[in-house]
């Protein structure tokens, strides 16, 4: 008796992401795909960081319909019709964000793994509150891990970011 | 090989019906990170966390009564006008992980997943809160304290959903502690909600991450209720003291390799201690026992 050869398993989805602006088909894909993974591994945007792969580390935070998440602990194909904003979307290749030219002056990053998510992290921060008290600032990035700097530099480029937002009313 | 994004309960209980082998996913803060270390494999998936229904949620002044939505993230729980309605569960909320989880985690998923530890349930246990469950068969209700029946087991059959939690809202303080390495991104290694309902004179006490499910402690409750002075808001040292022992005594705590349980019952005498005072502040000197 002939059989048909079994496909892999759970590997024939098929669907759509919205990243940074454009419409990305992902193909091929299995079931249990996280958005990290399929950022990284299909679509080839490698800012997003994988560390922990358990919402512990905050490495790969994204923009879901403006909400701050770890992109490991979402489900591929189920941000479907849903607008994601990577580290690559928050502004175009050699002209930085406001957030982004903070962290280079107050010199928060050093090996800079953890840096996409925290600039992920601070921008959802300052959209929510242009005056963030350092307790605020503590509290808001705590779910991103940074095993070099300390924090220090890093709360001194979000309370930077703030008061030039005040002071040019951006 | 499936994933489907649901939009209404409907739709979602008829997945439900048709594939019972799908593994629901709320705000995946759970089910993910055991995906992703390959526990569980996903052959279908019911994405429910944007289901209209269990988005919502209700204020029923007259019940007295907040109904919570599946789908209710923990962000939304921390937040206005949902925090004042339920402090103790905003509080335990504010816990929770970090912003990225507050924003994905919901409070429906916290309560299937049904670990000893998490952050919702004591606030849960000591409001006697209602769960809802449905299928395509019909709906039933279940108390809080009869919905887990173990660590992570739940009398949740397969084809069932929940759809919200029912929260009675009480007149008196309530308040969340917990006691973790971190103040943020922390499980709880001994956590407590206690609840007081003026109107009735009762005060509610449960104990989270110190047994197989949310232990309620029933005697340091009833001892409580009689000891504390209700004119004046106060209670005597002795009368905190001896709630707290209550409290510890109350605790099925074990040892793993969060913590021990000496150290786990001795983290729910200070966490009694400390809720009943911010309860009755008053330090009064007598018991009215």
């Amino acid at each position: 008796m002939s059989q048909v050869p079994a496909a892999p398993i759970g590997t024939n989805l098929q669907y759509r992401l919205h990243v940074n602006g454009d419409d990305r088909p992902v193909t091929d894909a299995w079931v249990g795909e996280s958005l990290l993974f399929v950022l990284r591994e299909r679509l080839g945007l490698l800012g997003s960081k994988g560390a922990c792969e358990q919402g512990e580390c905050g490495s790969c935070s994204v923009l879901i319909d403006d909400e701050l998440v770890c992109s490991c602990l979402v489900l591929a194909a189920a941000a479907t019709g849903q607008t994601i904003v990577t580290i690559e979307g928050v502004a175009p290749v050699g002209s930085p964000s406001d957030v982004q030219q903070a962290f280079v002056d107050a010199g928060a990053v050093q090996c800079g793994f953890c840096t996409p998510g925290l600039i992920m992290a601070a921008h959802s921060l300052l959209q929510r509150s242009a005056r963030p008290t350092e307790y605020e600032i503590r509290e808001q990035l705590s779910g991103n891990v940074c095993r070099c700097t300390g924090y220090g530099r890093i709360i001194e480029a979000v309370q930077q970011v703030a008061v030039s937002r005040r002071e040019t009313g951006s | 090989m499936s994933v489907e994004v649901l939009s209404t309960l409907h739709e979602a209980l008829q997945f439900l019906a048709a594939r019972p082998d799908a593994l629901v996913l709320g705000g995946g803060t759970d089910l993910m990170v055991e995906l992703n270390a390959g526990h569980r494999q996903a052959h279908a998936v019911a994405c429910v966390n944007r289901v209209r229904e269990l988005r919502a949620w209700l204020n029923d002044p007259v019940a007295a009564t907040v109904h919570l939505g599946a789908a209710v993230t923990y962000a939304e729980l921390m937040t206005e006008p949902l925090a004042s309605l339920l402090p103790a569960l905003a509080q335990a909320a504010r816990t929770v992980g970090s912003p990225q989880i507050r924003n994905a985690a919901t409070i429906g998923g916290n309560v299937a997943t049904a670990s000893p530890a998490g952050d919702g349930l004591p606030v849960l246990a000591a409001l006697n809160a209602i769960v809802h469950l449905a299928s395509a068969g019909g709906t039933r209700d279940v108390t809080f304290d009869q919905f887990a029946t173990g660590p992570k087991r739940t009398v949740l059959r397969p084809g069932e959903l929940i759809t919200g939690i029912t929260v009675p809202v009480l007149q008196g303080y309530q308040g969340y502690s917990k006691v973790g390495v971190r103040n943020a991104m922390v499980i709880a290694t001994a956590s407590a909600c206690l609840a007081v309902h003026a109107p009735e004179r009762s005060i509610r006490l449960a104990l989270g991450s110190v047994g197989p499910v949310i232990i309620r402690a029933v005697d340091a409750e009833e001892f409580a209720a009689g000891a504390v002075d209700w004119q004046a808001g106060g209670a005597s040292d002795g009368v905190v003291t001896q709630f707290a022992t209550l409290a510890a005594a109350a605790a099925r705590p074990i040892d793993d390799h969060r913590s021990t349980a000496a150290y786990r019952r001795r983290a729910i005498q200070v966490l009694a201690a400390r809720l009943l005072r911010r309860a009755f502040p008053v330090e009064s000197a007598g018991t009215a026992s």
